[in-house]
């Protein structure tokens, strides 16, 4: 039964899939196959991307003690639809001096980005939608991709702001991609594999029967989950990092030129790449669609997998609603000076877990080398500013 | 099938070339520049050099790109003004083609009928940088280190004037 459960988008599809086989070429048969994985892609991340967005405007507001939307449909939930419908018919406003067609290509080519990268991640046992051999790779790749549209749209806006926005947002996009990158070596290194259904598999088993194989767990896993999970949120631009879009500074960054569906269009590859890159967090270090405990096992992987995932977008929305927008120096200083020394730690340590034998006192050699470069760095970054009340000075 | 496929890539990436050597705004022609990568990687596709590919669109697209991008804004150019035609450039790109067919032709490995290409994993690669050709790779590191320190010095500010 559980079994049956688990596979039923799987038998959904080849169930789909046999009125065709026999009748058509296998070319044909697999063009359909793909695009079948495609409708279900965006069919699935587009609702959650819609309920996303009510979900975060309703505990944002319930952290700043308001109410959040709560006008359309039962407690707020079809506000989305209310939303996507004030885009479509919003007037799509092109500035005279723009480039024309880079200004219309950038938000397009953002959105393919953020939806290309979402096709590598397992979401389920035999639920990747692409299965790429490089597919960690490819996810980097096509990451890389969108610092080019950002510069697309902010230089097509023909907009000073737009361009200072994209700077910004290039700047802390290729800084936070080192850490981002390297926080993954690790997992690569240890598993031997850069193909997201391996990884996912070599973290199925459990230690004493209970605590699961996950490489969160290890030492070297939880320091690179942390910095993954930070870089995760710069390359998303989120707030503590949301200094690309600022609105109190630059309006809104690259975006500023865009209405309507454009920047509608934005607004959705922002959340999809959230997505993304929560869903490889998920995929790396929280053991992918597997039960966190073997004797859950017997529900579907797919729910496993997503659950993890809202854990991860929820504490998007957490940190979003505590933590003030930090500056570009104090930005660049954690990524090169904090970030990037701690993620080479990272693959040091995985390194020293994985040749001493993966057991109990590995871990613990694991943690001393963390430890070590972690004090060191603390002692070695130390300004010796002390902290006391701001004193402010005004213009009399 | 796979000339087919050849040609339509080798088409697009021929168009799009022209366009980042002809085309009058500079922005314009390192964008389509970017897209011509897009056309390379494909070919290391179409070869089932996987790993290949993706390394070039990562690094091409994703950092080289972006660093012609740069370059054209923080250099003292009009970045919407047209370009001229220089007849310099002519003679420097018909002397890095000749070089390079050159250089192709006389290969002998080109000659010889190629062998079914077998699946790479990450193992070999890592394999074949980390012990065949780390004397390479190591000179290569170095190399870009003293790059990346010279420039980190050109534009260091002198603090003592």
């Amino acid at each position: 039964m559980s079994q049956s459960l688990d596979q039923i988008f799987i038998h959904a599809k080849q169930w789909l899939l046999s009125f065709l086989s026999g009748r058509a070429s296998d070319l044909l048969i697999q063009i359909v196959s793909s695009l079948l994985n495609i409708v279900a892609l965006l069919g699935v991340f587009l609702t959650l991307f819609a309920l996303m967005s009510v979900l975060e405007r309703k505990i944002l507001g319930r952290m700043q003690n308001r109410y959040g939307p709560n006008r359309v449909g039962p407690f707020g939930l079809f506000q989305p639809v209310a939303d996507g419908i004030k885009m479509l018919i919003k007037e799509d406003i092109v500035p005279a001096r723009a480039d024309k067609i880079v200004h219309f290509l950038a938000p397009v080519l953002i959105a393919a980005a953020a939806i290309l990268s979402l096709g590598v991640i397992p979401y389920g046992r035999n639920m990747t939608p692409f299965v790429i051999d490089g597919g960690i790779l490819f996810f980097f790749a096509v990451g890389s991709a969108t610092e080019l549209t950002v510069f697309m749209a902010g230089w097509g806006s023909n907009n000073k702001y737009s361009m200072l926005g994209a700077m910004r947002a290039i700047a802390q996009m290729i800084s936070y991609e080192l850490p981002l990158i390297i926080t993954v070596l690790p997992v690569v290194m240890v598993v031997g594999s850069l193909n997201p259904d391996k990884i996912v598999f070599a973290q199925k088993y459990y230690y004493f029967g209970f605590l699961p194989h996950w490489f969160v767990l290890t030492p070297w896993g939880a320091t690179a989950f942390a910095l993954f999970f930070v870089s995760g949120l710069v390359e998303s631009n989120r707030t503590p990092f949301d200094v690309p879009e600022g609105e109190s500074e630059i309006v809104a960054g690259h975006m500023t030129e865009y209405s309507g569906f454009k920047y509608a269009t934005f607004f959705m590859a922002e959340y999809l790449g959230m997505f993304a890159v929560s869903g490889l967090a998920v995929t790396l270090f929280l053991g992918g669609w597997h039960a966190p405990l073997p004797w859950l096992a017997f529900i579907p992987s797919y729910l496993w997998f997503f659950a993890k995932l809202s854990v991860l977008l929820f504490v998007f929305i957490w940190v979003r609603g505590t933590l003030p927008r930090i500056r570009i120096d104090q930005m660049m200083n954690l990524a090169w000076k904090f970030m990037l020394p701690m993620a080479f730690t990272c693959v040091v340590a995985a390194a020293v877990w994985h040749y001493a034998g993966h057991r109990l006192l590995a871990w613990l050699w694991s943690l001393a080398v963390i430890a070590v470069v972690y004090f060191a760095l603390s002692i070695f970054l130390d300004t010796r500013k002390k902290f006391t009340p701001r004193r402010y000075r005004f213009v009399e | 099938m796979n000339i087919f496929v050849f040609g339509i890539i080798a088409s697009f990436t021929l168009i799009v070339a022209l366009a980042a050597a002809t085309l009058p705004k500079l922005m314009h022609a390192a964008l389509s520049f970017a897209v011509m990568f897009l056309g390379i990687s494909a070919f290391f596709f179409l070869l089932g050099a996987e790993f290949v590919g993706l390394v070039q669109v990562f690094v091409y697209i994703g950092a080289v790109a972006v660093l012609i991008v740069f370059t054209i804004l923080l250099t003292p150019h009009d970045v919407g003004n047209v370009r001229g035609f220089g007849w310099s450039g002519v003679v420097v790109a018909i002397a890095v083609f000749g070089g390079l067919i050159w250089a192709i032709v006389k290969t002998k490995s080109v000659a010889i009928a190629p062998s079914v290409a077998k699946a790479l994993t990450v193992k070999q690669i890592g394999e074949a940088l980390m012990i065949s050709y780390v004397w390479p790779l190591l000179c290569v590191g170095v190399l870009l280190t003293a790059a990346l320190i010279g420039a980190l010095i050109l534009v260091m500010e002198d603090k003592r004037s």
